[in-house]
């Protein structure tokens, strides 16, 4: 028994990328959510939102790099995200001006809103195929541990070594910081206060003299915000690859579903959900146990609930589990 | 079809000709095959948008089926893999229905409060005792001569049945996820359909005694005869020379043809079944259910009942489709499924040709498989013009006439936003 290296492991290989990946997971949902709470579709151009914005921002990085400009221990990329999310916003308020616009003035169904923006996402993606191109992307640049499996062993004196990177910290900060700015921002300010008032009931909000547009370029801008940064910190903490922001597309409406749709703390909660579920079930066991068993037992196979291949699969699970047990979600979303 | 119908499929066909005079006969017959391929799927997708109103973003997955199914029916068996672990998979298999089983039979007896843990205890076991005869199976399959087959093989039939089978699976997965979401709230489905067909290509990727996985399975059997026994045969080089045209040429568009005869047929087919059924007493009902629901279901029709069956419908024709390109392909490579391709523009193909109407869904597989395929063309076109105030070896225009591909993407996006907005109804309307 060797609880303390177990719960090490444990740590280096599930809690930390795990919590990371929620944390992008959950900006993600967020964003999925407050354009369905707000103009009531679901968002098929969202992933390629985040693409867009975090071209921007890599494009920006690329120049300040070159201009000699960085932040000494901390990715230049943090300095290039206002710039980024400039971008993205623009981008989202012209497809809203020129795409959604005229389906929320013929009230169309939600399906249509869906559709176009289905060719948002193809315009989009084409935008940036040829602006970037499809291949793989660097832009990550500083320090890259904040503590090093090594330091961690000869710290500590255990046999495990806890390798904390440093975009993993940054993400989990800025993530936190994004959504508590988010919750004042929607509690406190007359803005957000608007927004949650046409969310939950538009007739009723039209009715007090809220003006319809404004929320929803408000929401857009909110949006962008937030994919911007997601995308970004995805791109810093894994890879950033424009096919991949079609991929996470799954993962992102399972969280928003299973917080419940329209809900931010839910989206939140599905992030991290998720995330948690898709690596502890794809994660090998193996050593972890070796450590809990007594002294040289090792197990025979890899103790993988799923093979890596299939982290899909377990937002997809999540996604049917939810539907068939408790539609609305955790937290009571809005039925469209 | 409306008086403009026929004008449209006219100016496809000139279109057409035009690139086979101009480019050469090979690519037209080859831009024609993918076309009716292309206008079966959107035939599909229209079954299930036009008649119901069901938005299915997984077409990728069903075809995807097809194409396995086209595996599973044409290959030969590999006896050395079926002797080493055809009996741990197919233990497997009856392990994975009992386990179903078990958890339907839990899930009806136990009280309420117990049955999200029981379900979860007897996956969970379930799954653990799988493993413990699938693993080894699995291993030793893919350990048989792994470079040639590390799979099971098919059947050895006739390829072409293998679009029967490929329309069976592809209903069997819609029936089971159409179980699941219909009935709920509409986007649901699209949601639930886009994370099947992503399972569905996990599947196909990282199974490789099913599908050999990313080592592609190759040289599927041909329904036509082959290039080389064409130019092999006296009969065939003669009247080739008689036409006075090149051996290897004539016998390529000889076994296109032939292709687009078997397509041609397979279209008709259900271009007619599709319009039987759309005029037929179902096709009305189908019609009322999507236009007004809450009205129909009170006139006593079962809603959920009659969009189970039309998407069980709409997931065999995709299947289908699937067989027929994984059969002209002649190769199953799973990394060549891309939900852009197989999904969202076929979506394009039954909008711009007008949701509804079976012939508008297939004019709008023919125009934009065209597009999508003259776009290539057209894109560098289009950067080499805009690029050519720029000098040579200047590094943005290097980068802008190696993004020309991309531009086919932003050019289907147009297309798909100005069509919804000023002919929201498609070039073929419904009515």
């Amino acid at each position: 028994m060797d609880i303390l290296n177990a719960l090490v492991l444990f740590a280096n290989f599930v809690f930390v990328p795990a919590t990371a990946y929620g944390a992008q997971l959950a900006l993600g949902a967020l964003g999925v959510t407050l354009i369905y709470g707000i103009l009531r579709f679901a968002n098929f151009a969202h992933g390629e939102l985040m693409a867009f914005g975090a071209m921007a921002v890599i494009l920006c990085t690329w120049t300040l790099q070159d201009m000699g400009i960085n932040l000494g221990p901390l990715p230049t990329a943090l300095l290039a995200l206002p710039v980024g999310i400039f971008v993205a916003a623009i981008m989202a308020l012209l497809t809203d001006r020129y795409v959604f616009r005229f389906y929320r003035l013929k009230k169309s169904d939600p399906i249509v809103f869906s559709i176009a923006s289905v060719g948002v996402m193809f315009v989009m993606a084409g935008l940036i195929r040829v602006i970037i191109g499809p291949d793989d992307q660097s832009f990550a640049d500083g320090a890259r541990f904040i503590i090093t499996a090594r330091e961690f062993r000869e710290m500590t004196g255990l046999r495990e070594g806890l390798a904390i990177r440093q975009t993993q910290v940054i993400t989990i900060v800025v993530a936190l910081l994004v959504m508590a700015l988010l919750f004042w921002f929607l509690q406190k300010t007359r803005s957000g206060k608007a927004m949650r008032a046409y969310s939950d009931n538009e007739d009723l909000a039209l009715l007090s003299g809220i003006d319809p547009d404004r929320v929803v370029r408000i929401a857009w801008i909110i949006t962008a915000v937030l994919a911007t940064i997601a995308g970004t910190l995805y791109g810093l903490d894994k890879t950033y690859k424009p096919f991949i922001f079609q991929q996470i597309l799954l993962p992102i409406f399972a969280s928003a579903i299973l917080g419940g749709v329209g809900q931010p703390v839910g989206a939140i909660l599905g992030g991290f959900l998720v995330a948690y579920s898709e690596v502890t079930l794809t994660y090998a066991y193996k050593k972890f146990l070796a450590y809990l068993g007594p002294e040289g037992w090792v197990p025979d196979s890899l103790m993988q609930f799923l093979s890596t291949d299939y982290k899909f699969a377990v937002s997809f699970i999540i996604l049917v589990a939810v539907l068939l047990v408790r539609p609305t979600g955790i937290i009571r979303g809005k039925v469209i | 079809m409306n008086r403009r119908g026929p004008l449209y499929f006219g100016v496809f066909l000139l279109l057409l000709l035009s690139v086979g005079f101009g480019q050469s006969w090979n690519v037209a017959l080859g831009i024609l095959n993918l076309c009716l391929i292309s206008a079966i799927m959107s035939l599909g997708v229209n079954i299930q948008w036009g008649y119901a109103g069901l938005f299915n973003v997984g077409v990728m997955g069903f075809t995807a089926l097809g194409g396995l199914a086209a595996v599973l029916i044409s290959m030969p068996p590999v006896k050395e893999a079926w002797s080493a672990g055809g009996a741990g998979i197919g233990l497997s298999l009856l392990g994975l229905l009992i386990t179903v089983l078990v958890v339907v039979f839990v899930r009806r007896k136990t009280p309420k409060v117990f049955r999200f843990w029981a379900t979860l205890l007897v996956i969970l076991v379930g799954m653990i005792l799988i493993r413990l005869v699938y693993t080894p199976a699995v291993e030793r399959i893919e350990a048989i001569n792994p470079a040639f087959s590390g799979y099971l093989g098919g059947l050895n039939l006739p390829i072409t049945l293998s679009w029967v089978a490929g329309g069976l699976i592809a209903a069997g997965a819609g029936w089971l996820i159409g179980r699941i979401t219909l009935g709920l709230r509409a986007d649901y489905l699209a949601i639930a359909t886009l994370g099947i067909s992503e399972i569905i290509l996990a599947v196909m990727k990282y199974e490789e005694w099913l599908t050999r996985g990313v080592k592609n399975v190759t040289g599927l059997p041909r329904p036509v005869p082959y290039e080389v026994d064409l130019m092999a045969s006296e009969g065939f080089v003669s009247l080739a020379g008689g036409l006075g045209a090149e051996v290897d040429t004539a016998a390529s568009i000889v076994v296109k043809l032939c292709y687009a005869a078997l397509f041609v047929f397979v279209l008709a087919t259900i271009l007619w079944l599709s319009e039987r059924a759309l005029k037929s007493p179902w096709g009305r009902m189908m019609r009322a259910i999507r236009d007004n629901r809450d009205a129909a279901s009170a006139m006593g029709k079962d809603v959920k009942a009659r969009h189970l069956q039309v998407f069980v419908l709409g997931c065999a024709v995709c299947g289908i489709a699937g067989a027929m390109l994984t059969t002209l392909d002649g190769q199953l490579t799973p990394t060549s499924y891309i939900p852009m391709r197989f999904t969202f523009l076929i979506w394009v193909m039954v909008i711009i040709g007008g949701s509804g109407n079976n012939w508008g869904a297939v004019l709008g597989g023919f125009v934009i498989w065209f597009l999508w395929i003259e776009a290539e063309p057209l894109g560098n076109w289009f950067m080499q013009t805009i690029t050519l105030f720029m000098q040579d070896g200047y590094w943005l225009k290097d980068h802008l006439i190696a993004g020309a591909a991309y531009t086919r993407l932003i050019l289907m996006g147009a297309i798909l936003l100005l069509v919804m907005r000023f002919a929201p109804r498609g070039l073929i309307p419904e009515r």
